[in-house]
Parts: C-alpha cells; structure tokens; sequence
C-alpha cells in the first residue's frame, strides 16, 4: 500500500507542476457545472417565450411521458435538457483522466525514468493502481465538485418538482457509481495504450477516443433515440463493471516490462 | 556474489548476449568493456532483473535471476545510462519517492545522507531539471544508493559528463569500492576501468577476455623495455640478441626495445652486459600500453589472433 501510495504522490507532484493540466482538470467540471445553469437561466429570463415551444414540448411530454408525468410543460422541457447533462457529467470523469494516464507510462519512456523505476522492487499491480488511482480520483472528485455547484445552483433556478428529478436514484447511481466505474475504464484503457505505444501524442489521441462512445449516447438522447432511465443507467452500470474486472486483468497482464523496455527507442 | 552460466539473450533472431559465463567476486570492481550495441546493458537489465534471459542461468547475492526478482531488486543498485529523473520535482522529492518505492525505513535520513554525501543539499529543493548533466548524474547515484546495496550496476556512470564532473564522479566510486561495495561498471572509458576495475571484461555479443588490466595488456604485448645508450644501439643488437628470453629485439638509433616475460630477472642481465660490453646506459624504461590499445587490439580486426594471444599467455 505504501508504494501505491508513493506512486499516487508521484504523479499528482509531475502532473499538477504543469499548470495547464492542473486548469484543464478544474476548467472541464466548472464548464459543465456552470453551462447547464447559463441554460436554465435563460429559460426562466425568456419564460414567457415558451409558449411559442408548446408544439415540440408536447412532443416532447409525449416522448419522456415517464420522466414528465405530473410536471408542467416548461418543468419538462427543464427536465429533459438537465437530463441530457447527466451524461455530460460522465463524461467528465472519462475526460479528465485520459489525458493524465495517457502520458503515465509513454511519458515516463520519453524521460527515460521507467527504467529505474522498473528496476525497484515495485510490482506491477502496484504501479499501474497507483497510477491509475492518481489518474481516477481527481477526476471523481472534481465530477462530484462540479456536481455540487451544479446542484446549488439549480436549486435557485428550478421548481422544487424539478429539483427532486435531479436528485432522483438515477441520477445519484449515474454521478457516484456509473462515472467512477466509467473512469476507471477509461483510465484502464489508456494505461494499456500508453504502455503499448511510444509516443506521448499517440497515446493522447487514442485515449481521446474513449468519450466517443457517451458522445453518442448523448446525441441519440437529444435526438429522442435513446430514453434514459434508471434501468438504462443500471443495465450501463453492470456492464462498465463488468469491463472494468476484465480491463484491470488485461491491463496488469499485458504490462510488459521487458517489452515496454526493449521496443522503446 | 555475482554468477552467470551461459547466459543469453535473443530478441528474434538477433543474439545481443550469447553464452556470456562470468564470475565476480564479493568487493570486487568489475569493469564491462565492449562497442556500443555489444550487449552490455542487456547484461545488466538481465541481472537487475529487468529483462529475461533466453537462455543460462544467473545469480546476484546468490538470488537467482528469474526466481527470485524481487529480492535481487531490493538488493542491488541500478544506475541507468540516462539519470531518468522527474525534473519538475526537487531533488529531495525524487529522492524520497526511490527511497519509499525501495522500502528504506529511516527515508529522511538516507535522502539528507546522500544529498549532503554528493554535495546536492543546498539544491535540494530545485527541480532536477534545472540542474546540470553533473548534477543530475550525481542525483542518479545519490538514487542508486539509498538503499545501500552491495551490488550496485553503473551503466556508464561518466558518459557525457565534463572531465571536472567524470572526475568527482571516479572519486565517489572509489569510495564505494573503499566500503567494499561489489561495483559493476559498463563504461566506455578505458581509462577509467584502467584506473577503478580489479578486473576488466572485453564483451562483443560473447565474452572475449576477462583479467586484470595490468594482465591483459602483458598478455597482449608482453613486457617491452627500452634501453637508450649514448652510442649507437645497432653496436650491440647481436649481444642483445643472444640473451636468452628475450624476444623481438629492435634497434633505433639510440635506443634498443625487447620484449621479455621477466623483466624484474632479465634486465638486470642486460644491463651488466652492455655495460662489460661498454654501453653508457643513459635510460631504462619499460614501454606502457594503454588499455584502450588492449581494448582495440581485442574488439578490431586482429581481435581474433590478440585472444588467442591472451589465452595463450594466460
């Protein structure tokens, strides 16, 4: 536990040095507490222009009839935009810590400081949790921060109706299990890609690609193709859980020390 | 202390360390000579347990490497070819984090010890990037040894390094081999194994030779010694020729040059009869090879008929 420990301060001592990670991890949770509550301002600044939405917000009851019952028109629409948020505030805890695990191993190939590293006697589970876990708590802690600030702002723009769908089961499971297990899978995969690749920017990019997948789930919820509720939340839940064991196998097995060591130029 | 029997290391269908049996004693400096891309560092990160061999067995400490890795790692020193510091961290804080990462159990003392030992405590709060190549290869060592190992690899501890900073650097090894630390050094400076190694190992993929310095060039080039006369030397090139033992005697104006394997019995010998034979001997020397000539001699083109030379003198 003591080396998991001293590999945690490691990393947070390099990674928060540079100053532009350091506002990059704040910047993102910030934005997106803050945008949802620019959003519901505007809405209640332009209230009685709703009218004019009564068409699509019909549909829109239709549609989210569950999610909707026993709320007015404009609760709804309220609903379903904060709703389209939730996904956003996975995304911050995939976001964040691709690009500190990205770098974590290749990164320490450029300096050339993985080989005295490897060469004490650290084993591998040890090093990658500790970097993993350097990599996933900042960034649940700065989604469940941004979550916060979200929630007290939305308390003095929203109707107590509304306030309580935010606080519903789903939107807790979706928060504090859904987007650390997802973290953790992102940050698995990015390990796995720094560690099999050489160089730094290479390694950025692919792990990039693991927010793809929620990009869609967003966009296909904006585009009333997909309907979130708790047992879609649940159903995402097992899965990413389930990926998680296998990624932390994989992940530990295919740390190859000597091929980490030897390929690299 | 250290062991190897016919250690190799293949990767595909390149050989970068073939059959390689050594043995290296408790205290003992051990210099590992050879070209770059010989096969020297994948010897080291085999016996610090780094890589695995292919084939052979090894030993460090009387741990077997491949069985018992971590108590190998936690036993042995590894100075890498590149220091590989975290340079927005201080000294101190590299420092501290090898110090825990090898379970040292007084860490602030150790860290103080070696910061003060290598004369890094006064930068100790600067990063590591802002200090020189010095600097920084005296903070790798500094790493190297707070665990105290007995066995510590150096993995061409003064390449690059200025002939000031080399120098400091060749002193703090030879107070560790002082405190009796079994040293393996990897080094492309010849000068410097001449000057730190009990003995010396002249590697290419395989194992060319393995002695002392001083052995291997006797073996080499034999002992030469040179006579200058204040008359002309081809006077008594036939009374020189006739002493026994001696061999390819040459003259040069003034000077006459033999080799002999005994010297310390057979100039003395000489001396008196050039001196009946009426020589005025005006110096005797004895003819120094470096061992960068041996090194050459045993890794270039001759290398083949110099070895046979040094196993048929040894």
């Amino acid at each position: 536990m003591d080396k998991i420990k001293t590999i945690i301060y490691k990393e947070w001592a390099e990674v928060f040095k540079n100053r532009m990670v350091l506002f990059l991890t704040a910047f993102l949770p910030l934005f997106m507490a803050v945008l949802p509550l620019i959003m519901l301002f505007i809405f209640n600044t332009v209230d009685e222009d709703m009218s004019s939405m009564n068409t699509g917000s019909e549909q829109l009851t239709q549609l989210f009839s569950e999610i909707c019952s026993g709320l007015s028109e404009t609760d709804c629409l309220q609903v379903y935009t904060l709703s389209l948020f939730m996904f956003m505030f996975m995304i911050i805890p995939v976001a964040i810590p691709v690009t500190i695990a990205a770098y974590s191993i290749v990164g320490e190939k450029t300096t050339h400081s993985l080989e005295p590293l490897l060469a004490t006697p650290i084993k591998t589970s040890e090093l990658l949790l500790g970097k993993a876990l350097a990599a996933v708590i900042p960034a649940i802690l700065a989604t469940w921060l941004a979550y916060f600030i979200f929630l007290i702002g939305t308390y003095f723009l929203v109707s107590d109706a509304v306030f309580r769908q935010i606080l519903d089961p789903m939107w807790i499971l979706a928060i504090f299990v859904v987007g650390p297990l997802l973290a953790l899978l992102a940050v698995c995969t990015s390990l796995m890609i720094s560690s099999r690749t050489t160089d730094p920017r290479v390694a950025e990019q692919l792990s990039a690609l693991i927010v793809l997948p929620l990009i869609l789930v967003v966009i296909g919820q904006s585009l009333g193709l997909i309907l979130i509720n708790s047992q879609v939340i649940l159903f995402i839940g097992v899965i990413v859980a389930v990926l998680d064991v296998i990624m932390v196998i994989m992940t530990v097995q295919l740390f190859g020390r000597e091929t980490i060591l030897t390929r690299w130029k | 202390m250290i062991r190897t029997n016919g250690l190799s290391k293949r990767f595909g269908d390149f050989t970068a360390v073939d059959n390689l049996t050594l043995e290296i004693d408790s205290g003992e400096v051990f210099g590992f000579l050879g070209p770059n891309g010989a096969g020297k560092t994948t010897t080291v990160r085999m016996l610090t347990c780094l890589i695995e061999p292919s084939a052979g067995q090894a030993s460090v400490l009387g741990y077997q490497v491949g069985q018992e890795d971590q108590q190998i790692r936690r036993s042995v020193g590894l100075l890498t070819e590149t220091p590989g510091h975290y340079d927005r961290l201080s000294a101190w804080q590299n420092l501290t984090i090898y110090a825990r990462l090898y379970e040292v159990e007084q860490v602030e003392r150790q860290v103080e010890k070696y910061l003060r030992l290598l004369d890094l405590w006064e930068r100790r709060q600067d990063p590591a990037g802002s200090f020189s190549k010095g600097m920084r290869q005296k903070l790798a060592i500094a790493r190297t040894l707070l665990h105290e190992p007995q066995v510590l690899f150096l993995d061409e501890p003064t390449a690059g390094l200025d002939p000031q900073a080399a120098h400091l650097i060749r002193e703090f090894i030879e107070e560790l081999k002082e405190e009796g630390r079994t040293i393996f050094i990897c080094t492309h400076n010849l000068d410097e194994a001449d000057r730190l190694c009990d003995r010396v190992a002249v590697f290419k993929q395989n194992l060319r030779v393995v002695d002392a310095p001083a052995n291997l060039r006797r073996q080499v080039y034999g002992r030469r010694i040179s006579i200058q006369l204040a008359q002309r030397a081809a006077v008594f090139s036939d009374l020189i020729t006739a002493v026994r033992g001696l061999r390819e005697v040459e003259t040069n104006d003034y000077t006459l040059a033999f080799n002999t394997e005994n010297p310390e019995t057979d100039n003395p010998d000489v001396i008196r009869q050039l001196v009946q034979a009426g020589a005025d001997i005006q110096f005797v020397n004895e003819e120094k090879h470096t061992l960068e000539e041996v090194y050459l001699n045993l890794i270039g083109d001759k290398a083949s008929s110099a070895i046979d030379e040094v196993k048929r003198n040894s």
